[in-house]
């Protein structure tokens, strides 16, 4: 009965995924996807630069490791042998891969984040771009992993239903665990981290399990983007991704996982709905940042959820 | 059990050439109730700062119910039974009143990362459990009504209220509170006084308190350490460390053969 409901978010989730992906054609496919992705990875953002208060730059290094080691997995398994479903070897084989990049995200934000998290505000900004930027060369310098050109031929694992159900799962963990008083510590470390220490909170370990976690998620975004794009190449993964992640943090609201995901919804839209403006699609999307954040400095939500913004409206309409 | 629930032994903290505390010396047994006072600068929250593990004393050694905790993070010592509040308020400001109390009780009984992930029986009931211990203590200080207020968003009153709830509900054997009546007017004073002594009651912890207010200090100690320029310069009962011509000096500053400190000026 409680694992039902544990499991329930998914249980709604996925029947609903089903009937979009049959119904939607293939341009707004590959929106969905994107944004399913962006929803990923800027929820999962969100729980560094958001909740626990540190400004991480290096979201798009983790989704590169994530990416390559979904990618070698994928491509190590191949196809289903004669005596298998195909179905069942490529689910089971895609979430392989999944899992297996999102542990070698995770680790490599342990090693990022153990000796950089000693470091705050501007500094784990730099420590963290610096790493993006060494994942980036790396993978250009190594001929197994492709070099520059990247590795093609990947098989097409990742639908609307797999992104929907990764992004689903991060707006779980993360609303499971800003519930808890595992989130309320990470938020404390936001607020004040000397008064946190006094109260008991191990500051630092909260930093570190907040960027595990968010990169073994950006791993996750990374495993299905590049499954969709049947491509992985470092050119997906540079600073500019990672800056576009933190955009739709900051836009959505520092600590807001409704403002996230709506912030990565609304962006991705945008810019696929403005496409006809050729070359002046930048320039409206910067414009359109501007203004976003000049009538909502403090992003779309703040630190709110939508519900807590929408309850007290309520409450006064009624009386 | 040990029968000192906070021992300060000959702790010195220095910040390059400059002694904040010198040779400072405490002993706090379970439910005693001790006022350090002393001049502004003269190294009262320093001493705090020592105790509480903020800054890794210099010389010396601090333990915390029997265990030495030299060079432990603040949230060790906390673990250990030392609580304490800030002398400028330091509540989480976007946090709720609630939330601000919950967070404090997660030393004592909290659940695993996945069984928060997978809303588990022990999950929620420990939550719970957390929920209820938070709202009791709101309910002793007053403050249940405002529980799902913005913490920053209390008056100044309240918040000096909510850090010393906050500080209870890690579960303290010391409670340190670094001047709880600064910016309080008298009545708010008064009731402050009478909330620590009926803190002291009822959760039997032992309490040190900073303060300037002499006269909250006197009446509410029993003991008092005064601390001028980090040296330790009167210790002993409030009536006879009133009386020491050295704390007079150190917070009046007057002449020879001028009356003893009154007070109701201080």
């Amino acid at each position: 009965m409680r694992l039902v409901r544990a499991l329930l978010p998914f249980a709604v989730g996925l029947p609903a995924l089903w009937a979009i992906q049959a119904a939607a054609p293939p341009q707004l496919a590959i929106i969905l996807v994107t944004a399913g992705v962006n929803v990923i990875l800027a929820v999962s953002l969100n729980m560094v630069n958001g909740f626990t208060g540190q400004f991480s730059l290096g979201h798009a290094g983790f989704m590169a490791v994530g990416a390559y080691t979904a990618a070698k997995i994928t491509l190590a398994m191949g196809e289903a042998p004669a005596n298998w479903s195909p179905w069942l070897w490529n689910n089971g084989a895609f979430t392989l891969a999944l899992l297996g990049g999102m542990l070698t995200a995770a680790l490599a934000g342990l090693a990022v984040g153990i000796p950089s998290l000693r470091l705050r505000g501007d500094y784990l900004a730099i420590v963290t771009l610096g790493f993006n930027e060494i994942i980036r060369v790396f993978i250009e310098n190594m001929r197994w992993l492709g070099g520059a050109t990247g590795i093609s031929g990947l098989p097409p694992y990742t639908s609307v239903v797999w992104v929907g159900l990764g992004a689903l799962a991060t707006v779980v963990v993360a609303r499971r665990i800003v519930g808890s008083t595992h989130g309320r510590a990470l938020l404390s470390v936001r607020e004040d981290e000397v008064a946190a220490e006094a109260m008991g909170v191990d500051t630092v370990a909260c930093k570190v399990h907040a960027f595990v976690l968010s990169a073994a998620f950006a791993g996750l975004g990374g495993g299905l983007l590049v499954h969709y794009i049947l491509l992985v190449t470092p050119k997906s993964f540079t600073f500019v991704k990672s800056i576009e992640v933190v955009v739709m943090v900051v836009l959505g609201g520092m600590g807001s996982i409704s403002g996230a995901t709506l912030a990565a919804l609304v962006l991705t839209f945008a810019l696929e709905l403005m496409r006809g403006l050729d070359q002046y699609r930048m320039v409206m999307y910067s414009l359109l940042l501007v203004v976003l954040m000049l009538s909502r400095p403090t992003g779309i939500f703040g630190t709110k959820e939508i519900w807590e913004l929408l309850g007290p409206k309520r409450k006064k309409a009624a009386a | 059990m040990s029968d000192v629930v906070l021992l300060a032994k000959n702790v010195t903290m220095r910040f390059g050439g400059l002694t904040a505390l010198n040779d400072f010396n405490l002993e706090l047994k379970p439910r005693e109730l001790v006022g350090l006072i002393g001049p502004n600068g003269a190294g009262k929250t320093t001493a705090f700062n020592a105790l509480s593990g903020v800054y890794a004393p210099t010389e010396g050694t601090v333990s915390v119910g029997g265990e030495v905790v030299n060079g432990r993070r603040p949230n060790e010592i906390s673990r250990l039974g030392l609580a304490r509040t800030f002398q400028n308020i330091r509540l989480f400001k976007k946090l709720s009143v609630l939330d601000n109390v919950r967070l404090a009780c997660h030393a004592k009984g909290k659940s695993e990362l996945w069984q928060a992930l997978l809303l588990t029986a022990e999950h929620e009931r420990r939550e719970a459990e957390m929920e209820k211990r938070a709202f009791e203590l709101l309910d002793f200080m007053e403050l249940s009504g405002r529980a799902d207020e913005e913490a920053a968003s209390l008056p100044y009153g309240m918040q000096r209220r909510l850090e010393i709830v906050r500080a209870l509900a890690t579960g303290p054997k010391v409670l340190c509170l670094d001047e709880p009546a600064a910016g309080m007017n008298a009545t708010e004073t008064a009731a402050l006084m009478k909330l620590i002594h009926a803190i002291r009651e009822k959760f039997g912890v032992a309490v040190l308190l900073i303060e300037h207010d002499m006269r909250l200090v006197m009446g509410i100690s029993e003991r008092l350490v005064v601390l001028d320029h980090g040296v330790t310069i009167a210790q002993g009962k409030p009536e006879a460390v009133r009386k020491d011509p050295k704390v007079i000096e150190a917070y009046l500053g007057v002449e020879e053969g001028h009356a003893p400190l009154d007070p109701e000026k201080a």
